[in-house]
Formats: C-alpha cells, sequence, structure tokens
C-alpha cells in the first residue's frame, strides 16, 4: 500500500513540472535551441572537413547535451524557489525521496526530449552515416541521459539553492560525468565502427553499474540535502 | 540551529601543533636527503629518477587525504556533528593542495622523461579528474553561508565525489589502454623502495600536521562565526535575517 502512495506521489510530482514546462514553452524551446546552437558551434569550430566531421559527431552531440542539460537542471528547481513552493512540497507527508524520483522523472523527459532534438540535428549536420545496430545506440543514449540526469537533478537541489548557482552546477556536476561522457562516446563510436578495435559492450556495462551506483546514492543522500 | 558542541575538545593547541609540524617538516627533509643520497643514478632517467621521492608520496597523501573526507563526510551524514564536517573540509583542502602538487610535480617529471607536459595516460587523467571534482567541493562550500546547509551538503558532495573515485579511475583506464599503453614505470628496484616508504611516511606526518592545523583554524572561524550569529540575534532584533 505504502508503495503505491510513494508511486503517486512520485508522479503527481512529475506530471506537476512537465505541466508547468509544458504551459512556459519558452524554457524547452529556449534549452533544445542552446543545444542546437552549441551543435553548430561545435561544427563550424572542427570543420569543414566531413571526414574530421564525422569522425567528431559523438562526442560533439554528447557535450552539446551536457551544456544544455545542465540549464535544464537548474529550472527544475528555479520555478518553485521563485515561487517559495519548495517548502509547502517538502511539508507534504511522505517520504522525501519521492521528492526527488519526481524531480528526476520530470528532468528525463525534459532531457529526452532535448535529445530527441539535438541527436538528429546532430546526425545531419556531421554526416553521420546510419548503421544497423541503431537500436544499442539508442540504448546506450538512453542510459547515459539517465545517468546525467540523476547526478544533474542530485546537484541542482544545492546549486540552484546557493549563491552562484550558474556556475556552481557545471562545475560539480561535469567531473563526476566523466565516466558517462567517456562510456557513451566510446560504445557509440564503436557501435557507429568509428572505432574498430574497441568492445562496446564493455562500456554499456560501465554505463549500467555508474547508473544503479548513483541512482541508489542519490535517493539516499537526497533526504540530507533537500532539508529546508 | 547547531549548538557549540561540547564534546572533548580535540582542538590541538597551537603550540603542541607547531612542535609536531617542525619536527614533520625535519623527517620530511632528512628522508629526502636519505633517499637522494643513498638511492643510484637511474639508468634511463639518472637522476630525474629523485623526483619520485615527493611525487610518488604526494600522490598517495592526495588519494589517503580523500578518504578522509569520505570516511567523515560519510560520518557526518549519519550522526551529524560539527567536528566530522570542519575535518572533512581541512581534509578536502589538504588533500587539493596535494593533488595539485602531484600534478604539478607529475609535469615536470614527464617533460624530460617522456617528452610532453602532459599525456592522457590513465593515473594522470584520473588525478586531474579528481582534483576537478575537489575544486567543485570546496566551491561548494564557499558558496553557501548557512553553516547547517554547508556541512549537509558538503557531506553530501564530498562521499558522492569519493564514491566516483574508482570508476572514474577504471573508464579512464579503459579509455586511455586503447589509445597508448600507459607508460609509467611500474617496477621498482628495491634500491629505492626503502626511500620512498621513508618518504611516504614523512610525508604522512606533513599530511597530518597541514589537516589539523587547517582543522584548528577552522574551528576558530566557526567559533567567530556562531559568535557574530549571536551578536547579531542578540543585537539588534529586527534583523531580516
Amino acid at each position: 500500500m505504502a508503495w503505491r502512495d510513494n508511486w503517486r506521489r512520485v508522479g503527481a510530482i512529475a506530471r506537476k513540472d512537465l505541466t508547468t514546462e509544458l504551459r512556459a514553452k519558452a524554457g524547452f524551446n529556449s534549452v533544445a535551441s542552446l543545444g542546437v546552437t552549441i551543435l553548430v558551434l561545435l561544427g563550424l569550430a572542427l570543420g569543414p572537413d566531413a571526414a574530421a566531421l564525422r569522425n567528431a559527431a559523438v562526442g560533439a552531440v554528447w557535450l552539446a547535451t551536457l551544456f544544455s542539460s545542465v540549464l535544464a537542471f537548474n529550472r527544475s528547481y528555479q520555478v518553485e524557489l521563485e515561487t517559495g513552493a519548495l517548502e509547502p512540497l517538502l511539508l507534504y507527508p511522505g517520504p522525501r525521496w519521492t521528492v526527488f524520483a519526481g524531480k528526476l522523472a520530470g528532468n528525463l523527459a525534459f532531457v529526452s526530449l532535448m535529445v530527441a532534438i539535438v541527436v538528429p540535428v546532430g546526425i545531419v549536420l556531421f554526416g553521420v552515416r546510419i548503421v544497423p545496430e541503431w537500436p544499442a545506440i539508442l540504448m546506450v543514449l538512453a542510459l547515459g541521459v539517465f545517468g546525467v540526469t540523476v547526478l544533474g537533478t542530485f546537484y541542482a537541489a544545492m546549486a540552484s539553492r546557493s549563491r552562484a548557482r550558474e556556475v556552481l552546477l557545471p562545475l560539480l556536476l561535469f567531473p563526476m560525468l566523466v565516466p558517462v561522457l567517456l562510456a557513451a562516446t566510446m560504445a557509440t563510436r564503436a557501435l557507429l565502427g568509428l572505432d574498430v578495435m574497441n568492445d562496446p559492450s564493455a562500456w554499456i556495462r560501465l554505463l549500467l553499474g555508474f547508473d544503479v551506483i548513483f541512482l541508489v546514492a542519490t535517493l539516499l543522500a537526497f533526504e540530507h540535502v533537500i532539508e529546508a | 540551529m547547531s549548538s557549540s558542541d561540547p564534546r572533548r575538545p580535540t582542538t590541538p593547541t597551537p603550540r603542541s601543533n607547531a612542535w609536531f609540524g617542525v619536527l614533520a617538516i625535519l623527517i620530511l627533509i632528512a628522508s629526502q636527503v636519505y633517499a637522494i643520497r643513498t638511492s643510484p643514478a637511474e639508468r634511463d632517467m639518472g637522476d630525474l629518477q629523485k623526483i619520485m621521492y615527493v611525487h610518488v608520496p604526494a600522490a598517495w597523501m592526495a588519494f589517503l587525504a580523500f578518504f578522509v573526507v569520505f570516511v567523515y563526510s560519510v560520518r557526518y551524514l549519519w550522526s551529524g556533528g560539527e567536528r566530522n564536517d570542519l575535518l572533512a573540509a581541512s581534509a578536502a583542502e589538504v588533500g587539493a593542495m596535494f593533488t595539485g602538487l602531484t600534478l604539478a610535480l607529475g609535469m615536470l617529471w614527464g617533460r624530460p622523461t617522456w617528452g610532453v607536459w602532459w599525456a592522457w595516460d590513465a593515473r594522470l587523467t584520473s588525478t586531474l579528474v579528481l582534483f576537478l571534482i575537489f575544486v567543485g567541493y570546496l566551491a561548494l562550500r564557499s558558496f553557501v553561508d548557512d553553516p547547517d546547509q554547508r556541512a549537509r551538503w558538503s557531506a553530501a558532495v564530498g562521499a558522492i565525489g569519493a564514491i566516483n573515485v574508482p570508476i572514474v579511475y577504471m573508464s579512464v583506464r579503459w579509455w586511455s589502454t586503447l589509445h597508448q599503453p600507459p607508460s609509467s614505470p611500474d617496477t621498482l628496484d628495491s634500491a629505492y623502495t626503502f626511500g620512498l616508504r621513508l618518504n611516504a611516511i614523512a610525508m604522512l606526518l606533513v599530511l597530518i600536521y597541514f589537516i589539523r592545523t587547517r582543522y584548528a583554524i577552522a574551528r576558530l572561524e566557526r567559533e567567530t562565526e556562531h559568535a557574530a550569529q549571536a551578536a547579531a540575534l542578540g543585537g539588534d532584533g529586527g534583523g531580516t535575517r
């Protein structure tokens, strides 16, 4: 019974965040546009040689995803902080981890939608050839986005309430995401056939391990972080 | 509000700690001199090898310091206590210093032996990432004003950052071995090991001295903060926080 109540809380918080985002589409539109802009800039900086661009495509798409998703994570608490709604939210009965899980679900939807725009644009701009292994690449993408979003949602709970939140979140988050960046880019490059010496399955296991470890760690630690 | 914590006053008295520091530094100098004078010139590197006696112990101390951060962060999350928070913070600062020292010394060593200042080798890269993780930790501490909140947040960041250290190391090692074999000398002749161990112990004493000193300063800073808070609450009464 209690579990079902908790899941309903998670759902309610995710729904609330997504509704807010849907009603003010400007947030999503600007974050997704930033992702596309970063891709264009990277293409200009690394191009115009087509072979070099194709080789850099995976890294470029991941960097664009990381830089623009950081903005999404801070946003997810900002709306509540500006209206003083975070404290009432915490006063509702139920365990604190449900707040984190709800925010995480909302951010996952947000970042996934953004990636659904950034990745096709990256494929077109950097001339990536679609390979038969594309379902595996999608899985790598999903695992990577999950890892990024878990730690991003967690660190944003602190960074968004500190002074200098714009710089603090990427400063805390990016070094932590080094394993995700390496695993996701290496696995994708291997699957695309850009790196024949490489075995993608080891990297996928690493991503999976990272996601599980930090999901558990952040769920446990969130209670200490969110207390008013 | 955190009340001042009346448990055992473990703050080292400045005098005893100063003597400990003098002793630690003298031992470090003595063991450096010993190791440099007794070790034979290395076949390929010659006297360049001597930098190992500061570089390698500094790297070990950096990792040890971050282990201390992890332990006290988890202790803080478990049971609170200002002492755990301040010790974790002191160890993080000293650890970041040792990590920076390790990187700088490694570059000085790498330039004449490998011919480059930097190589994307597993150890170098993961040490650099570790440095950045703890720079983030220290930045978080400096951007949060409320001592309670700062303690809870940095404990969470310290514990989660330390969990990531082995994962970062593993991922960077897989990544770099695909492109270039790690080229640092792994095997060590017995002529060098005693000097290295001796210097590691000396460096450990210096590490303890630094953490103790930093902790004593943090303690004083915290007392000032408490006093300022009390004065603000008792002073004009009508503050808007």
